[in-house]
């Protein structure tokens, strides 16, 4: 299929893999993208390496696969790469996008990775000082955003302003920490 | 408006059901098909919509709840999947032969044992004789498009209809969906107006009376003749939803299938997966094309052998298996109506797939059409039973 990217998503169970693929997937489809998003179903339980995916395409998509070779992955939990075989599948032009306060080249050395474009934001760090707590999810949807080039990322702002709204009526602080997330992260997200 | 929705195919179910807005919903929760009851549950708490809706203590209670609803006079709707379906066995039988037109969302998962709670077409397929309409669904659109359709269908052939989605795979995936306003769906599926409800009390009835060697017969071949009758309506219908919705529907999708030499038969999401297969097998110069089976109760036979016939050869691909039947359910249907139906027969291979939500990949299916293209070659097949992605 023509301009199709497929992405995958690693977490543990709590920390919402799940919900940022949701999330990315609705955003891009308010861009007019056709899209499909679903997580990895097994026995899952709070900090059990969890997965979810994300197709986008400018025409329908029909696949009803899962997602093997990967264009992006995203990694919401670093210590999950000692364990997970995490690049498993990604293209040797594939990108790979890490929570991490290390840099690309650092992380390239740790783990060994050959090939690939490494991409690092430190997500934990900046859900704790705009949100109060550890979230990475909506801070890494910033960063794939800038290293996708997928969609635009004020649309996706005033699209996500316009959702959190709706969700978090009672809790403004929420909607503004969150933007404000995507925001840093997409500023800060660093390549080699 | 319409409103192009991201949403999990068990969310347009439930979405659809809230804008059919049902009298009674009578349904016990089952993985995958929980999100629906649960989401359905939630729009009758809050007022959402003027259904009933009775929380039983099992998928037996729900389907005999349902039935009763029905019989009373009301449009009635459940849910379910898997050991669910089995579990309603007896009363499913109950409601098609008392004629009652439930409409009822299934949601394809396998059946223990061993415990598994992923897609395959096990559990609704051992309800295909049990005089139910079936409709399988590729994706979430469909279903949705197809819970609208069904509710008419079921009125007008006065038969029960499931209309089945894979699970997770469909179910808990979200796709963008469009839907139709509440009005325009509500004038598309009209004013219920049962035919003999029981609680007409100016015309009393009997229903579900004993029925000895002396009319249980006569009874049953009316049964069957009501099932013969509904491949028009459903193609009526599916017409009248185009002209107003603009998507249409048929017994069976043909992709690419006007000049092909080999094709598939699947149902389901699989089928999406295989038109990629089929495009970019074409795209090598290759004659094959697919025919996504869609109606598979009433069995669309003499229209489905016509669509086949002129094929050199074709894989009937199952989500379940037969165990010691001639072939998978699907083959053997497929196998059988081309036998009786056309003078040209092409070569049939069977394959089993995806049992308890095992993953079928577009490679795979250009294999399957690889060994289809070794039939023609060689004029031969070695085996009619093969099998996609399982350790031997």
């Amino acid at each position: 299929m023509k301009n199709m990217v497929e992405i995958r998503w690693h977490g543990r169970g709590g920390q919402g893999a799940k919900t940022a693929a949701l999330l990315f997937a609705d955003s891009a489809m308010s861009s007019g993208k056709f899209i499909q998003a679903f997580p990895e179903y097994g026995p899952e339980r709070m900090g059990a390496p969890v997965q979810s995916f994300d197709r986008l395409s400018d025409e329908p998509i029909t696949l009803h696969c899962g997602i093997t070779s990967p264009d992006i992955v995203v990694i919401l939990d670093p210590t999950l790469m000692a364990t997970v075989d995490t690049t498993a599948g990604v293209k040797d032009d594939g990108v790979i996008i890490i929570n991490t306060a290390l840099s690309p080249a650092q992380i390239r050395k740790e783990m060994g990775i050959k090939g690939k474009k490494i991409f690092t934001i430190d997500a934990s760090g900046i859900s704790k000082s705009t949100l109060g707590r550890e979230i990475p999810n909506t801070p890494m949807l910033g960063a794939l955003i800038k290293v996708s080039k997928l969609l635009d990322i004020e649309k996706v702002l005033d699209d996500t302003k316009k959702k959190l709204e709706k969700k978090f009526r009672t809790k403004p602080e929420l909607i503004e920490g969150n933007l404000k997330a995507i925001k840093r992260a997409y500023e800060e997200v660093k390549g080699e | 408006m319409r409103k192009l929705l991201a949403i999990t195919g068990n969310e347009a179910i439930a979405y659809a059901m809230k804008q059919i807005n049902p009298d009674v919903v009578a349904a016990y929760p089952i993985t995958p098909a929980t999100e629906i009851v649960q989401i359905f549950s939630q729009y009758a708490a809050d007022g959402e919509v003027n259904t009933e809706f009775v929380a039983v203590e099992s998928e037996h209670s729900a389907m005999s709840a349902t039935i009763g609803a029905s019989a009373a006079g009301s449009r009635a709707m459940t849910a379910t999947s898997s050991q669910g379906l089995a579990l309603m066995w007896e009363m499913l039988y109950i409601a098609s032969a008392l004629r009652l037109p439930i409409v009822m969302p299934e949601v394809n998962r396998s059946l223990s044992a061993p415990i598994n709670i992923h897609a395959d077409h096990s559990d609704t397929m051992g309800a295909r004789d049990s005089g139910w309409i079936q409709i399988y669904c590729e994706n979430a659109q469909e279903a949705y498009d197809s819970l609208i359709q069904a509710v008419r269908i079921a009125e007008e052939c006065l038969l029960p209809i499931m209309v089945t989605i894979d699970g997770f795979i469909i179910s808990h995936a979200m796709e963008g969906v469009e839907t139709f306003e509440d009005k325009d769906v509500q004038n598309f599926i009209g004013k219920y107006k049962p035919a003999h409800p029981l609680l007409d009390i100016n015309h009393p009835i009997t229903i579900g009376a004993i029925d000895f060697n002396d009319y249980y017969f006569e009874h049953k071949r009316s049964q069957i003749e009501a099932m013969n009758k509904v491949e028009p309506v459903i193609l009526k219908i599916a017409q009248e939803f185009n002209k107003t919705f603009g998507r249409s529907y048929g017994l069976f999708e043909e992709y690419m299938m006007q000049d092909a030499e080999t094709a598939i038969v699947v149902i389901g999401s699989t089928a999406g997966t295989a038109k990629v297969a089929v495009n970019n097998l074409r795209k090598q110069g290759k004659k094959v094309g697919l025919l996504r089976l869609r109606v598979f109760r009433p069995f669309p036979a003499e229209k489905l052998s016509k669509a086949l016939s002129n094929l050199k050869a074709v894989a009937v691909l199952d989500r379940s298996t037969g165990l010691n039947a001639y072939a998978g359910p699907v083959c053997t249907e497929v196998a059988s109506s081309l036998y009786t139906n056309s003078e040209k027969k092409p070569k049939i291979l069977n394959y089993i797939y995806g049992l308890g939500g095992r993953d079928i990949f577009v490679e795979d299916i250009e294999n399957v059409y690889k060994d289809l293209e070794k039939v023609v070659k060689t004029g031969r097949t070695e085996n009619l039973i093969n099998y996609i992605g399982v350790r031997e």
